[in-house]
């Protein structure tokens, strides 16, 4: 943008500020004969990555523009590694790994330290990694970090927070039939990877109420070690000093065993029909569900152009033409999904009153012929390309940004130039590619429906389909007896 | 008003001490804001931030759901959708004569609409013939469309972020480019705001109804809270659903949406924010030429109607086929009262993080919410509102144990001191959190955008930090002792009654 000196923009602002009381209509151009300038070459700063002798990565990324550091810790393990009669292991282990305090600090005393400086440290369990962060002022930086270390190295799983976070936990299983989309969500993953799952299976009353807290200590013994580790950084500090200050805190730590990630099967799902009765409701949640791919499949770039165009964006088809052409729905999109190390959930989802569920099914299923038999135009083409194209200065547009992208990277063992090839492989994508992965990975007679509504109110009733209707129980399976004594929430 | 983002210079003047910031830092920030008013009455607020070739735009248009005409809610909120459906020269074949169909669309709506509305002697055999022609007229005017078309620009030039929002007090539109596309965004947000076309109306207002489905009915927070606010309030327009109602959503007309938009959507009732990499003395040419169309129209009028002072505990209890949920309101003044910044002290001292009030008695200590707080702000700021409270129970725990527990930190404001600690953690995370807020270009441009419409000058986004300085723990109780009062209270419960045939959620439900 900046193109001139100040000192001739100056010159040039008033002087369209005199043509503006003349003749402003000759200013103004029709947003078709904008000629856009080039965009300036922007290269985002990329982080500085020290490996240490331990195993431990460090990703540091300087940024000046703010007087803050954040900091985050991505630890291998999460919960698809918790064993299946403790499901729920992971989370609570995220949740009292921060509120169960130190060996020296309760988790209380650490609450009251760090909000006295507006500093968080917090933790948190995933699918395949925990994770330990900070955020403060740089100013604080020395004494946040010293309770981060303190944190990572020793923590104490208060037993009195482990039973607030099981409480916490069972109020989300007694309220997770309350909200369709949390039922849509939860069922969609069951039906597409199976209901033992690792990615699938749901923590349960009886499930929490097994995990203890030599649990939680134990899961940090085997998994809490350097070799482990990515620790990103990203702020305002000087790079040479907050690298030997993380080599200082990190060096000498001893590696401990690689975690490791556990074999899981993936099978196709059963295409049916699963209904969900829910009566208190007036709109159905429609969801066609599939496995979808790994990001490393070559496929993985017409795929992406092929989800923008049919389901992503404003202009999209099935926006186009559900939402906007026939006004059945609000929500409406999807796409096949593709996940980093495992084959990702493709979900085409919709919701629409209960008087149009049948029509709105057929309307997807319409949508996914029409993508099959018909190779995006050219102009439909260019347009997906350049939705993400032109859009991908926003990919990179701040460090912290830029940070975390390496992180994911390193963490699931990709190229760290990924990005970029990313923008190539997608400047290469043609219609026929398009065309022939929506023909590879779009199976309409593979997928499975979920539909969760009030059946009363249906236009049609679901069997006229064509797919075996399937009721799906969502009972929530009650507290052991154990429990009930004891009596969750109690004191 | 949520006080999350940048309030840059004040702030790091009075942080000057706490943060090691060179003075340059703060000259260069000053330095960084530019703000105008078009002769037309359009103000622009500009921060130039070129830490990456992008920026983000916030446009504020004054007026929201408080603002919908009786008989049809929801209005402000459907002209909000209808502000993505092109103009006369995006979104159209041939406008000539999409025009002419878009017209005889109205007619035959009216036609149809006038008979469907009468009370007696309505004639089923006219009404349904009436309803074809109406339907065909529409058929007629879609042939020209080309649908969605003003999203599709904006994407395919690299827009992200695209969206909008109605609120009860405003109407909000925001996305992101890259830097180079500024005259291509000037053109078409100046465009939009000059002329949107009601093309594809009665479809789109069916995608509201669905977003209503949605979002109220079948959602059972969402149905506690239509009843409540409609029970909270009385004369203010807060009492009415942003969404609409069912029946007002069936009815109102896309002559109704434009007669709403010559009345509010004049410039001076819009202000823009914009926040990146833009030079002003580029841009602010650029925003004269192509904002400078827009006509020069009066602002529409104030809403004078006040809420009358509550005399009465009121209650709304909601049994449905959901777990259990306590709320409770009480009046307060709007957002430029004196105290308002003591809201914002007891809402941060009650709610804020694991060292608040309500969460270190009710879920830590008492055991039996598993989330509890107390907020300000809502459902809107612009007229006299609420402060109000919120608990999900424990499962086996009743809204009556969240009612006594919330009345004990009431209680507890009223008749005792806030700790220094207390007032100071609300002091010194106010600051951080403004400095936090400055990393967004989406966030920084909305507040601009909001503090120039509310206070009249972007300034107070920096002055608001020294009335934050000024709060005292007698302000805290002075205060409590105002407003948490029984006559002035509204309480809010879900009490869980399992239709037939519905699993039941916990098996030690509240009941």
């Amino acid at each position: 943008m900046r193109v001139l000196p100040s000192r001739f923009a100056h010159v040039l602002f008033c002087f369209v500020l005199t043509l503006a009381v003349f003749s402003p209509a000759q200013e103004v151009k029709p947003w078709n004969a904008v000629q856009p300038p080039p965009l300036p070459a922007f290269k985002p700063q990329e982080p500085v990555r020290v490996q240490l002798s331990n195993g431990m990565v460090l990703f540091l990324q300087e940024d000046h523009e703010l007087p803050l550091i954040s900091a985050t810790a991505r630890i291998r393990g999460g919960s698809i590694s918790e064993p299946a009669n403790k499901v729920g292991l992971t989370e609570l282990y995220g949740e009292v790994w921060r509120t169960g305090g130190t060996k020296s600090k309760t988790g209380d005393q650490m609450d009251d330290f760090l909000e006295a400086r507006a500093a968080k440290i917090e933790t948190s369990g995933g699918s395949d990694s925990t994770s330990i962060s900070l955020d403060c002022l740089k100013g604080d930086f020395d004494a946040v970090f010293a309770m981060f270390l303190d944190l990572l190295h020793n923590p104490e799983f208060r037993p009195d927070k482990l039973e607030l976070a099981k409480d916490q936990m069972y109020t989300n299983i007694s309220r997770r039939n309350d909200d369709v989309n949390s039922i849509s969500r939860r069922e969609s993953r069951i039906i597409a990877y199976g209901k033992d799952n690792p990615y699938a299976r749901v923590p349960e009353y009886a499930t929490v109420a097994a995990v203890t807290r030599e649990d939680l200590l134990k899961w940090h013994g085997q998994y809490i070690y350097p070799n482990n580790i990515i620790f990103g950084i990203n702020g305002d500090f000087d790079p040479k000093a907050m690298q030997s200050k993380l080599e200082q805190a990190f060096a000498s730590w001893q590696k401990g065993p690689d975690a490791k990630k556990p074999e899981i099967r993936f099978e196709q799902p059963k295409p049916a029909l699963y209904f969900v009765r829910k009566t208190d409701v007036n709109q159905s949640s429609i969801d066609m569900i599939d496995l979808g791919i790994e990001r490393s499949n070559p496929d993985y770039f017409a795929v992406s152009v092929m989800n923008e165009l049919f389901g992503g964006g404003f202009s999209s088809r099935l926006f186009n033409n559900l939402r906007s052409g026939k006004g059945l729905a609000y929500s409406v999109g999807g796409g096949v999904g593709y996940g980093w190390d495992r084959p990702g959930l493709t979900n085409l989802q919709m919701q629409t009153k209960s008087g149009s569920t049948v029509q709105g099914l057929e309307g997807l299923d319409g949508e996914i012929d029409d993508l099959r038999k018909t190779p995006p135009s050219a102009e439909e083409l260019k347009k997906a390309k350049d939705n993400i194209l032109n859009s991908f200065i926003f990919q990179f547009d701040t460090p912290e940004k830029v940070l975390h992208e390496k992180m994911t990277y390193e963490f699931y063992h990709y190229p760290l130039d990924f990005l970029e090839r990313y923008r190539r492989e997608v400047e290469k994508i043609t219609a026929a590619d398009v065309n022939r992965v929506a023909n590879k990975y779009v199976h309409k007679e593979r997928m499975a429906v979920l539909v969760v509504g009030n059946d009363a109110a249906f236009d049609k009733p679901l069997n006229t389909v064509g797919l075996p209707v399937q009721n799906v129980d969502i009972t929530i399976p009650p507290p052991p007896a154990s429990l009930m004594q004891q009596g969750p929430g109690g004191n | 008003m949520k006080r999350c983002f940048a309030k840059l210079t004040f702030l790091l003047l009075l942080l000057a001490v706490a943060l090691p910031l060179a003075a340059q830092d703060l000259a260069s920030y000053e330095k960084r804001v530019s703000v105008k008013t078009l002769p037309n009455g359009l103000t622009v607020v500009l921060w130039q931030r070129p830490e990456a070739p992008v920026f983000s735009f916030f446009t504020l248009v004054d007026a929201g759901s408080a603002q919908d005409p009786l008989n049809k809610t929801g209005l402000a909120h459907m002209m909000e959708h209808m502000a993505f459906k092109g103009t006369p020269d995006i979104g159209t074949r041939d406008f000539a004569a999409e025009k002419g169909g878009l017209e005889r669309v109205e007619q035959a709506y009216a036609a149809y609409e006038t008979e469907r509305s009468k009370p007696v002697g309505r004639d089923p055999q006219k009404l349904a013939q009436l309803q074809k022609a109406w339907q065909d007229a529409m058929k007629d005017a879609d042939q020209y469309v080309i649908k969605n078309q003003f999203g599709e620009v904006v994407e395919s030039h690299g827009g992200v972020g695209m969206n909008a929002f109605t609120s009860y007090d405003e109407t909000g539109y925001m996305y992101s480019m890259p830097a180079n596309e500024f005259e291509l965004w000037a053109a078409l947000e100046s465009d939009r705001l000059q002329h949107p076309v009601m093309r594809e109306f009665y479809k789109e207002r069916s995608v509201v109804m669905e977003e209503r489905r949605m979002r109220t009915d079948s959602q059972p927070v969402g149905r506690l809270i239509e009843q409540f606010l409609g029970t909270a309030f009385m004369a203010n327009p807060y009492h009415r659903p942003t969404i609409g109602y069912a029946s007002d959503l069936q009815n109102f007309s896309a002559t109704d949406a434009a007669k709403f938009f010559q009345r509010y959507y004049v410039p001076s009732n819009m202000v823009i924010g914009l926040v990146g990499d833009l030079d002003p003395a580029q841009a602010f040419p650029i925003i004269e030429r192509y904002f400078g169309r827009l006509s020069n129209t009066p602002k529409p009028e104030e809403l004078h109607t006040e809420e009358p002072p509550q005399n009465s505990v009121r209650q709304v209890t909601l049994k449905d086929p959901a777990q259990p949920f306590y709320l409770e309101g009480y009046h307060r003044p709007n957002y430029l009262a004196p105290d308002d910044v003591v809201y914002e002290a007891i809402s941060d001292i009650l709610s804020n993080g694991r060292t608040s009030r309500m969460y270190r008695s009710l879920v830590r200590d008492k055991k039996i919410a598993a989330a509890a707080a107390g907020f300000s702000d809502w459902p809107g700021i612009k007229y006299g509102h609420l402060f109000a409270f919120y608990a999900v129970p424990l499962p086996g725990h009743t809204t009556d144990e969240m009612q006594k527990a919330v009345q004990e930190e009431v209680v507890k404001l009223k008749t005792q001191d806030v700790t220094d600690d207390e007032l100071q953690m609300f002091k010194t995370r106010t600051k951080a959190d403004l400095i936090r807020g400055l990393a967004s270009n989406e966030g920084l441009a909305q507040e601009l955008a909001t503090y120039q419409t509310r206070y009249g000058d972007w300034r107070e986004l920096f002055r608001y930090l020294d009335r934050v300085d000024k709060v005292t723990k007698a302000d805290v109780r002075r205060v409590a002792n105002q407003v948490f009062s029984d006559t002035n209270r509204t309480l809010g419960v879900i009490q869980t009654q399992m239709a037939s045939g519905q699993p039941a959620g916990a098996t030690k439900g509240a009941e």
